[in-house]
């Protein structure tokens, strides 16, 4: 496997022009002859289509939902990070990018990061001409607020909806291209193979949801911008259909895969209830600026929260980390509640929770004054849980949120595959071992309004084309590969009825074992045990599964065991990943690698590197390639929070 | 995690239709101990688990992101669309609404504009057609003003944002006895024509957002006020009002 990044030559300010500048083009009038396919029509990919189609390209574009407005950027509530200083606090596009590459704990490349932070002032620009109805100051101009613990304000925001927002903004420059014929749209529509023709990407196989029809499109560049893998923990804080497939696709072609173990886990989420439950729901962090953590001192203590007294309860981050106390970062803080609900001092139905006290913020500042800066919050938790935060503590606990890991690409974002982009939370580029708040939007963002278009010029412009057509045989073995993997999902189960499982039931013992062994804090020895427990998980899925119904129809069970079969194997460079990052950093804990006081210790000496996983076959171990990271402009620095 | 944990059966009485070409009918099951802390759509989960286990095939209903802003999931629960709770999506919708012995009755979002594709599933593509004829501010990419050199006055972008907050559930379609979408054309129509960015397209917009609605077939506006009754946004009729402004003034001035 080649892996070369292709970072431009030249001062950190200047690679991304010197890049542009170096870059191929191609001719306005030429445009017209190529052909784009852009999967996926969240921020990235809906913006990338959009813009490609605006330069003159035609370009199809697919998602699985039954409109493009759907994708799961619609749920980002917080913000959106741009470096324009508009506060006069300080703020530069040298800042946003130290914060963002310390914030990723020195796991991403500087020359990715940076242009992100050059770029993220073109996205507002572009954003407010579109008619994007960001939050306002009485005179006029946009309004900003510090976010996740950044101590300039740069976060731009449209009420709790900005992802909502800015995705209908993407959406509607979209929708324009679709009037117009540039882009042909095609809704649900799953991705099931990635066409490779003389080694490079020039095409895909589709089924259609509501007919179950497969069909081939053959283009000159793929774009995938698929999105977070967070759903292969069954339980995240993702959308349900969000999924694996179409980057493993990719992966099992050739293209190799990113950090698979760093996941981001948030700590501020509305804990499990049932184990019929489907999915987790985030509470904005900013609840941990007035909110006090605490879990009884006794393990096992029942007593309703307002019956414990002050002195036995634990307000462990308090007292744990002094100068931080409950804002910690989200990794310590998600941490942090995990260990005291596995010494049994959880609290709730489940134990599988902690609680998050408002009484002394009430007390102090009054009801009134708590109720104007969190009411929706506590409106929307209320909702939920039907138990009102005014009267008795929140409960909360950490899910999956965000997958940093993803397809791996070069300064172009491009894959190892040629021909093969891949854009936002789908690929791996700038978020290193931990993202900061508001900063996904920004990277969907920046991908597809403002550097993909280059890439793909850059790539056309400097590669013979041949023509290919649908009708060329590789389509043909891609199509009948599809064909044959769904029968063998379809094939009748042969286990006695008592043994039989729903997809739903394996999905679920999938997500354990990694939310057990993979989740926040792991060691060898549960990797281990979690590696050796997979092969077990796949073979009851493949025998076991039952899914009604046939493949030419409308089958949400095959839509979801198709996705399953994705994640089971998935699963397996997610935990052999883990394995071999024996540090901690960013978002996860390595049991093994601790300072003295318990807390992560990262170790730039022997794993300052990208992880790249190659596939080698079903059957095959898969090998690990590394990307080394060289930090010219930045120090990489030890985080404390004591 | 309330502290009460009830548990409630129920009858359901679902709309089942195999595709867009047959005919559908209403089919009845039993659902027995439905913990009450559950979401609408985790209580349809179990009831596709058991008919899956029963070898039976579940009921197919739309559903994403399950926190009420990607406005997928959505049908007609006792004839009020999205059901009983107000400013509430069908995925926000908890069972501690319904009582122990309750029949519920489910159907989807029926519409001229909406085809039934499977059960629960409609086809609302029409919405998107809706935006595609001018829901948008034709800038390309690149080469925009900086963001503050348009400035906006606080109460204007609230204005426009109330109107910007539609989801396009469709559920003001379903359960408008014209079968309207003057709502939902209604609030793309005034998030512009409030804004600055808007006006260049303000009379062009509006004739072809409304000459496209009357193409896919949605009916016209009696002011029932049905449709802002069951908007999980809270979008307001008054949107109505202003895109009937824009059509006028766009026709005859």
């Amino acid at each position: 496997m080649q892996l070369n990044a292709n970072i431009p030559d030249g001062p950190l300010a200047e690679k991304w022009d010197n890049h542009r500048f170096a870059s191929k083009l191609v001719n306005p009038a030429n445009r017209r002859k190529y052909k784009i396919i852009v999967v996926g029509t969240g921020l990235a990919g809906a913006s990338a289509s959009a813009t490609l189609a605006e330069q003159g390209y035609n370009v199809s574009t697919f998602c699985i939902q039954d409109s493009p407005r759907r994708a799961h950027s619609i749920a980002a509530q917080g913000g959106i990070n741009a470096a324009k200083n508009y506060q006069n606090d300080g703020d530069s596009i040298m800042r946003l990018f130290y914060d963002t590459i310390k914030g990723g704990d020195f796991r991403s490349r500087e020359a990715n990061v940076y242009r992100l932070a050059q770029v993220s002032n073109n996205i507002i620009d572009q954003c407010v001409a579109q008619g994007v109805p960001f939050a306002r100051e009485y005179g006029g101009t946009l309004a900003n607020r510090s976010f996740g613990g950044a101590q300039v304000s740069r976060t731009f925001y449209a009420r709790g909806q900005t992802g909502q927002q800015l995705l209908l903004g993407a959406y509607s420059a979209l929708s324009r291209q679709i009037k117009t014929g540039k882009v042909t749209m095609h809704t649900r529509q799953e991705m099931m193979e990635l066409v490779l023709v003389d080694g490079k990407a020039r095409g895909i196989i589709t089924r259609n949801i509501i007919t179950g029809e497969l069909e081939k499109h053959a283009a000159d560049a793929v774009i995938l911008a698929t999105g977070g893998y967070g759903n292969a923990y069954y339980l995240s804080t993702n959308a349900m259909a969000s999924n694996v497939t179409a980057a493993w696709r990719a992966h099992k072609k050739g293209a190799g895969f990113a950090n698979p173990c760093f996941v981001q886990i948030h700590p501020t989420c509305i804990p499990v209830h049932g184990d019929y439950q489907s999915k987790l729901t985030l509470m904005s962090e900013s609840l941990r600026n007035d909110g006090r953590v605490w879990v009884p001192k006794k393990p096992g203590d029942t007593r309703k929260p307002v019956s414990i007294p002050e002195e036995d309860r634990d307000y462990y981050l308090e007292n744990k980390y002094p100068s931080f106390g409950n804002l910690v970062p989200r990794d310590v803080a998600s941490r942090n509640a995990k260990e005291q609900c596995d010494a049994g001092k959880g609290v709730g139905n489940t134990h599988l929770a902690v609680y998050l006290d408002f009484s002394e913020a009430i007390r102090r500042d009054g009801q009134e004054t708590i109720l104007k800066k969190y009411g929706n919050l506590f409106q929307m938790y209320e909702k939920i849980t039907d138990s009102n935060p005014l009267h008795e503590p929140m409960m909360i606990y950490p899910a999956v949120h965000y997958t940093m890991g993803g397809l791996w690409v070069d300064y172009n974002l491009m894959t190892n595959i040629d021909g093969l982009f891949a854009i936002g939370e789908c690929n791996f580029s700038d978020h290193g071992a931990n993202r900061l708040g508001a900063s996904a939007l920004m990277q969907g963002l920046a991908d597809g309004y403002f550097i993909v278009g280059t890439s793909v010029a850059n790539y056309l412009g400097s590669s013979d084309h041949t023509q290919v057509t649908t009708e060329d045989s590789e389509f043909k073995t891609a199509e009948e590969d599809v064909k044959n993997r769904l029968a063998k999902l379809l094939q009748a189960s042969t286990a006695r009825d008592e043994d039989k499982v729903t997809v739903d039931e394996i999905h679920k013992e999938l997500g354990l074992l990694l939310w057990d062994n993979c989740g926040m804090a792991r060691n060898r020895e549960g990797l281990e045990k979690a590696l050796q427990e997979l092969p077990a998980i796949q073979d009851k899925f493949w025998n076991n599964v039952y899914i009604p119904g046939t493949g030419e129809e409308l089958n949400q069970s095959l839509e979801r065991a198709g996705r399953l079969a994705d994640f089971l194997e998935f699963a397996e460079i997610m935990i052999r990943d883990a394995l071999e990052r024996e540090e901690s950093c960013g978002c996860h804990l390595r049991e093994e690698s601790q300072t003295e006081e318990n807390e992560a210790k990262r170790d730039d000496e022997n794993f300052s590197f990208v992880s790249v996983w190659e596939h080698k076959g079903s059957g095959e171990t898969p090998t690990l390639h590394k990307e080394a990271l060289h930090f010219e402009n930045v120090t990489p620095s030890q985080r404390s929070y004591k | 995690m309330s502290t009460s944990h009830n548990n409630i059966d129920l009858s359901l009485e679902i709309w089942r239709q195999k595709n867009s070409r047959t005919l559908g009918d209403f089919e009845t099951y039993q659902l027995q101990s439905i913990s009450t802390d559950m979401s609408f759509l985790e209580m349809l989960d179990v009831l596709n688990e058991k008919l899956t286990r029963e070898g039976k095939e579940p009921v197919a209903f739309d559903h994403d992101c399950r926190e009420g802003i990607c406005g997928t999931c959505g049908a007609v629960v006792n004839g009020i669309a999205h059901g009983p709770e107000p400013e509430t999506t069908l995925c926000q919708l908890h069972m501690r609404h319904f009582d122990s012995g309750d029949t519920i009755v489910i159907e989807p979002f029926r519409s001229r504009a909406f085809p039934v594709q499977k059960d629960l599933i409609v086809d609302r593509g029409a919405l998107d057609r809706v935006i595609q004829a001018g829901g948008y501010v034709s800038v390309n990419t690149g080469g925009t003003p900086d963001g503050n050199a348009i400035p906006i006055p606080s109460p204007t972008a609230e204005l426009a944002m109330d109107a910007a907050s539609c989801i396009g559930c469709g559920a003001c379609v379903a359960s408008c006895p014209n079968g309207s979408a003057m709502l939902f054309t209604g609030a793309k129509i005034s998030q512009f024509s409030l804004l600055p960015q808007g006006q260049p397209e303000r009379k062009e917009r509006a004739l072809a957002m409304v000459k496209a609605m009357d193409k896919e077939g949605f009916g016209n506006c009696t002011n029932e006020r049905e449709c802002e009754a069951v908007c999980p946004k809270g979008i307001s009729i008054r949107n109505i009002a202003r895109m009937n402004r824009e059509f006028v003034k766009a026709s005859f001035f």
